[in-house]
């Protein structure tokens, strides 16, 4: 499963579809999950009403985890060594996203990946980075 | 978030990576999982962020006996007006997160949560206005005082809600 230094090259892509048309049930079960019950992400009323916001939205974290799922079917289980992101959009019920690992280098048994993830209209909700032990 | 003592446990571990809509048998089967390289179910990568569950004061879950900013009646529960910039409610927005592996976690473990306050900072931003920046810096050790994972996070207020 897990990926060999000899068949990486710099540049190379891995992409996954990591959901389509996201439901707010998906964000309920993550806040249920993580423990972050912020309202802006699950109670409409509070959101559109008092947080000013056009309706509720995912947490930055299930985005991360979602993408996390992409990284860990490419570089195997338990092979991760670092991953860490920027939130660079918000992203919405109704969202559809896709998630890429590219690349850039490997260096003493470890790869090095540019990560990124984006919604249907090509806008990047997360831009990151991961490195992971090869073999 | 600080946490004295964050048991790790399957059926957590279960029910978060399907919240992330992760299907991966590592997850939740010990039979499979033993036949894995890790040898046994493993935490995804992002679970340590559940540690919320286990800290006893966190803001962000309503609390018996306490008024919660969610809507009732109201679009608030909280009668007194928030205070605060918009942006995130009363959490303000998550702008980063880091995470640094030291070792895969699993069930079994039972981990501590030590928090240090990293930098501040501010920038002006197009679409919220003013941006506030925070940086913690939060540790997980286990059971037998090893360093497992290392988290960085950066939550952002903003003067007002992001514009669409």
């Amino acid at each position: 499963m897990a990926l060999s230094a000899s068949n990486l090259n710099a540049g190379d892509t891995y992409t996954e579809s990591l959901v389509e048309d996201l439901k707010r049930t998906q964000i309920v079960m993550y806040a249920g999950a993580s423990g972050d019950y912020n309202p802006v992400h699950t109670d409409e009323k509070f959101t559109k009403e008092l947080a000013g916001y056009p309706s509720v939205f995912a947490h930055g974290m299930l985005t991360m985890g979602m993408t996390g799922s992409m990284l860990t079917n490419y570089v195997g289980d338990g092979r991760l060594t670092k991953f860490g992101v920027r939130f660079t959009s918000q992203v919405w019920p109704g969202d559809s996203l896709n998630a890429t690992a590219t690349v850039e280098d490997v260096t003493d048994g470890i790869v090095n990946l540019k990560v990124e993830t984006t919604n249907q209209d090509g806008v990047v909700v997360l831009s990151g980075y991961a490195a992971a032990r090869v073999d | 978030m600080a946490v004295d003592k964050f048991p790790v446990e399957g059926s957590h571990i279960m029910m978060f990576a399907r919240s992330v809509g992760d299907d991966n048998q590592i997850y939740y089967d010990e039979a499979y999982a033993k036949g894995t390289e890790p040898g046994g179910v493993i935490a995804p990568p992002t679970f340590a962020q559940s540690s919320a569950q286990f800290d006893p004061d966190y803001f962000l879950r309503p609390k018996p006996g306490e008024d919660w900013f969610g809507s009732g009646k109201e679009a608030t529960g909280i009668k007194k007006k928030p205070s605060g910039g918009g942006g995130g409610g009363g959490g303000g927005l998550h702008a980063e997160q880091h995470f640094e592996y030291h070792r895969h976690i699993g069930p079994g473990d039972v981990l501590t949560a030590t928090v240090k306050q990293g930098e501040g900072w501010e920038k002006e931003g197009k679409r919220s206005g003013k941006l506030i920046f925070s940086e913690t810096i939060t540790e997980y050790h286990d059971q037998n005082g090893e360093l497992v994972i290392t988290a960085r996070g950066v939550g952002v207020r903003t003067e007002r809600p992001v514009d669409q």
